[in-house]
């Protein structure tokens, strides 16, 4: 692999693509996880919903700042790296990109303050309002990304003239064919993988026997949705995949496995692709099951790789084995929603040792299958950047330098290696420092008449004896 | 459908009105960020002008992103030659931006490195003004275009003028954040201020001074629009205008008023936009392309242009609104969720 312009802004891409949706997956679930609290405060007017909400806003808002300074990089990136796509594409995804902004970025930044901020200038009904927007920003978000991102994997209500992209029926554009399956998709990867870290912190929490009322209500309400949304899931996941065998045939065929056209195709379990020689090595696979997956038919017919020149299919290795691991996250989260199930039928959801360390160790696996999942259908879509229509090749900037790219990607690395390791310590440092209400040390606050508004000392890093400290700002000096 | 109006020129309006609200709200906030090391009164100082700006900051950042988004959607042309000629001052805007974005939330949280989340602040807001002051200057200087792509190297940007901009930004944005904590502040810190706009005042005059008056002399079109009559009676106000604005921005401060002198600066900075939008109308790339050559086609500017004329106000009301809920001043102690 040279080290070209167009790699580097490939790596470039991956990179930072990677970094920035990590916090959206996370606070799309977050944000509605906080709104649900708020308003079971405001229904029931038990404090301690109110406590799990600022405990939990708390950590939406680093992982919320993050995911905007992260995101601002991609906005600029697709005309400094990818400035022939955004020509031949602009007067498509231009104005959908542009709606996200108008309707989900303002509304998100601007009640966030009001949420983080404003919760002694509101009334409480405000607040909640607040919370609301906050969460309806992040998912009308994700509407518009999706969209356009789909249009990228399946065009609809186009026309080319010049070689450049024309939009000829709005409906048809926004919702094109593979859309409405990704936006659920994906929304309901988010909502799992909050709920995982929601169910893993709680767990936590009650294996250490700290913020126990706390942390029973948080370990309830996401196993409900694990238990509920990761079946679910599955069921989207095999619609979204029958929608690209219609729509992106060698995508699935990438994933798959499958190199021949077969009448009744195997599913393959395992094996170890070879682009070059156009086979799988160490193949174990169940005939006839693919065909019965994807067709509903034990003889039903898979196009194989074989039947698209060589320059036209994605990179098969990576693809099958990405799909793979975002499948078996799929079904350990289901059946940790059934065991959840199960506990509870029982009575012994709260202390049960090994399945608590397990939902500890588990907390992460929604970014994971999120990875995976973003890697099979980003990678399956090459070569191809819109699909049959731009090659990634054809839409790099075409004074991209290799200097330029190599200047920017050492930057971003270093950066981002910097502020996202800061940014996960003082996550951790907040999962650890758990609710306010719980078991807590003295209130240093209560004799500092001079800060009204502050519901809660902010400072979390440790203290110099070591110990984490709960000493406020001014009283750090 | 809307025939009866020229849609480009609307675009061009909202691009505009973007990067113009842009300026003026983050341009309060970078300024906060500039003068951050500098407040008399220590870390409480700090904690303070942080807090004035802490619950809004993400709001007026998002300009930013309508503003790369609308030039995008609007202008796809002018998006995909501008960005890849300023792309280091961008990648360094951006860089500035992650550190300057994530101090709020990491130096509240942090004690141990608070000192340092302190600088995070500072040189991001202070690098990511510089560079969009840069990317001003080069902009006027124009780019080097070949068909619909840059054909320019990676350095183009880079002359004394383009530094200059860049310095003169960072001159004005300092007058915002100054102006916006006699606001919101009081006591020491306010007294501060005070003292320090007329300096920060005499700064800006001067660079606008100086960008007045290298631009009509290096670039005749420029040359013509200003100084051609009667185009020289009818521009005759923006610089008169300019100075009197000064006047009584000095007035007011030596009055030790509270609200005007921040209004006054908006008004320095409205003028001075002007003024740039007088010398390179109707241009999307200087220094040939027009927003008309650069412009999306109808079908695209209809579709948008439909949402935008309701969701704009309604952006704006409710962002009035947040300002409304976080009026009056901030005290020591007050502020962080």
């Amino acid at each position: 692999m040279d080290l070209d312009p167009l790699t580097l802004a490939r790596i470039q891409f991956a990179f930072t693509i990677s970094f920035h949706i990590l916090f959206p997956a996370f606070t799309i679930g977050l944000a509605c996880w906080i709104a649900v609290l708020e308003g079971r405060w405001l229904l029931t007017g038990r404090d301690i919903f109110r406590q799990l909400s600022e405990y939990w806003t708390k950590i939406f808002a680093v992982s919320f700042g993050l995911g905007v300074v992260s995101g601002i990089v991609m906005s600029y990136q697709f005309g400094t790296n990818w400035s022939r796509f955004s020509d031949i594409g602009g007067y498509i995804l231009g104005p959908l990109i542009n709606y996200e902004v108008v309707t989900a970025f303002f509304l998100e930044a601007t009640f966030l303050g009001v949420l983080l901020f404003g919760r002694d200038r509101v009334p409480r009904g405000m607040h909640f309002f607040a919370a609301c927007m906050v969460a309806l920003g992040t998912l009308i978000s994700a509407f518009w990304i999706l969209s356009s991102n789909s249009f990228m994997q399946t065009p609809a209500g186009y026309e080319l003239r010049d070689g450049r992209l024309f939009p000829v029926d709005w409906w048809q554009i926004v919702f094109n064919p593979s859309f409405p399956y990704r936006y659920f998709h994906m929304v309901m990867a988010c909502f799992l993988t909050t709920a995982f870290v929601v169910a893993g912190v709680s767990a936590w929490h009650l294996v250490k026997r700290r913020f126990v009322d706390h942390a029973k209500i948080g370990l309830s309400m996401s196993l409900w949705l694990i238990a509920v949304l990761a079946p679910a899931q599955v069921f989207v996941g095999d619609l979204t995949g029958l929608n690209t065998l219609e729509h992106q045939p060698t995508k699935l065929a990438a994933l798959e496995g499958h190199w021949e056209t077969y009448e009744g195709a195997p599913l393959i379990l395992f094996a170890i692709p070879d682009q070059e020689a156009e086979m799988n090595h160490f193949e174990i696979s169940i005939p006839k099951l693919g065909s019965i997956i994807l067709t509903h038919d034990p003889d039903g017919v898979i196009r194989g790789l074989k039947e698209w020149p060589a320059e036209d299919r994605p990179p098969v290795l990576p693809v099958f084995f990405a799909f793979r691991a975002m499948v078996g996250l799929g079904l350990l989260m289901v059946a940790i929603g059934f065991v959840s199930l199960w506990l509870r039928w029982k009575g012994r959801l709260y202390d049960t040792g090994w399945f608590l360390q397990t939902l500890r160790f588990t907390s992460p696996i929604g970014f994971l299958a999120i990875m995976f999942g973003w890697i099979t259908t980003e990678l399956g879509r090459q070569p191809w950047t819109v699909y049959g229509i731009l090659r990634t090749e054809d839409s790099v900037t075409p004074a991209l330098t290799a200097a330029g790219v190599l200047t920017s990607l050492t930057i971003f690395f270093l950066a981002y290696t910097t502020v996202f390791s800061a940014g996960i310590y003082f996550l951790v440092r907040l999962f650890q420092r758990g609710p306010e209400g719980g078991v807590r040390a003295p209130d240093l606050t209560a004799n500092r008449p001079k800060r009204p508004f502050s519901a809660a000392p902010e400072a979390i890093e440790p203290g110099p004896s070591g110990r984490p400290t709960r000493i406020s700002p001014s009283a750090a000096e | 459908m809307l025939d009866w109006i020229d849609l480009t020129l609307a675009f061009a309006f909202i691009g505009g009105l973007a990067i113009f609200m842009y300026v003026l709200m983050d341009g309060f906030d970078l300024g906060v960020g500039i003068l951050f090391p500098f407040l008399p009164g220590g870390e409480d100082d700090r904690d303070i002008a942080m807090n004035t700006v802490a619950p809004i900051w993400d709001g007026n950042e998002t300009w930013l992103i309508l503003g790369g988004a609308a030039l995008f959607a609007g202008f796809p042309l002018a998006y995909s030659v501008i960005l890849p000629a300023l792309y280091l001052p961008l990648l360094l805007m951006l860089i500035a931006l992650i550190f300057r974005g994530v101090a709020f939330e990491f130096r509240f949280k942090a004690v141990t490195s608070r000192g340092a989340w302190g600088y995070s602040f500072f040189f991001g807001s202070l690098f990511a003004t510089f560079a969009q002051g840069v990317i001003l200057g080069a902009f006027i200087q124009g780019f080097e275009v070949e068909g619909r792509d840059f054909v320019g190297g990676l350095l183009d940007w880079l002359t004394p003028f383009s530094l200059m901009t860049g310095v003169a930004l960072v001159c004005g944005y300092a007058l915002l954040g100054c102006t916006w904590l006699i606001l919101k502040t009081e006591d020491g810190l306010r007294d501060w201020c005070y003292r320090l706009a007329p300096k920060l005042l005499l700064g800006v005059l001067i660079f606008i001074g100086l960008v007045s008056l290298i631009t009509p002399l290096w670039n005749e079109a420029v040359r013509d629009r200003w100084f051609t009559f009667p185009n020289l009676l009818y521009l005759a106000p923006v610089p008169v205008l300019t100075l009197l604005v000064a006047a009584m921005l000095l007035t007011t401060v030596r009055q030790r008023r509270d609200g005007p002198p921040f209004v006054l600066t908006m008004l320095l900075f409205l003028l001075a936009y002007g003024g740039l939008a007088i010398s390179l109308w109707p241009l999307a790339i200087p220094p040939d392309i027009t927003i008309w050559d650069a412009a999306s086609p109808p079908e695209s500017q209809v579709f948008l242009f439909v949402g935008l004329v309701f969701l704009v106000p309604t952006i704006l009301a409710y962002t009035a609104y947040t300002y409304w809920v976080f009026r009056g001043k901030i005290r020591a102690g007050e502020g962080y969720h």
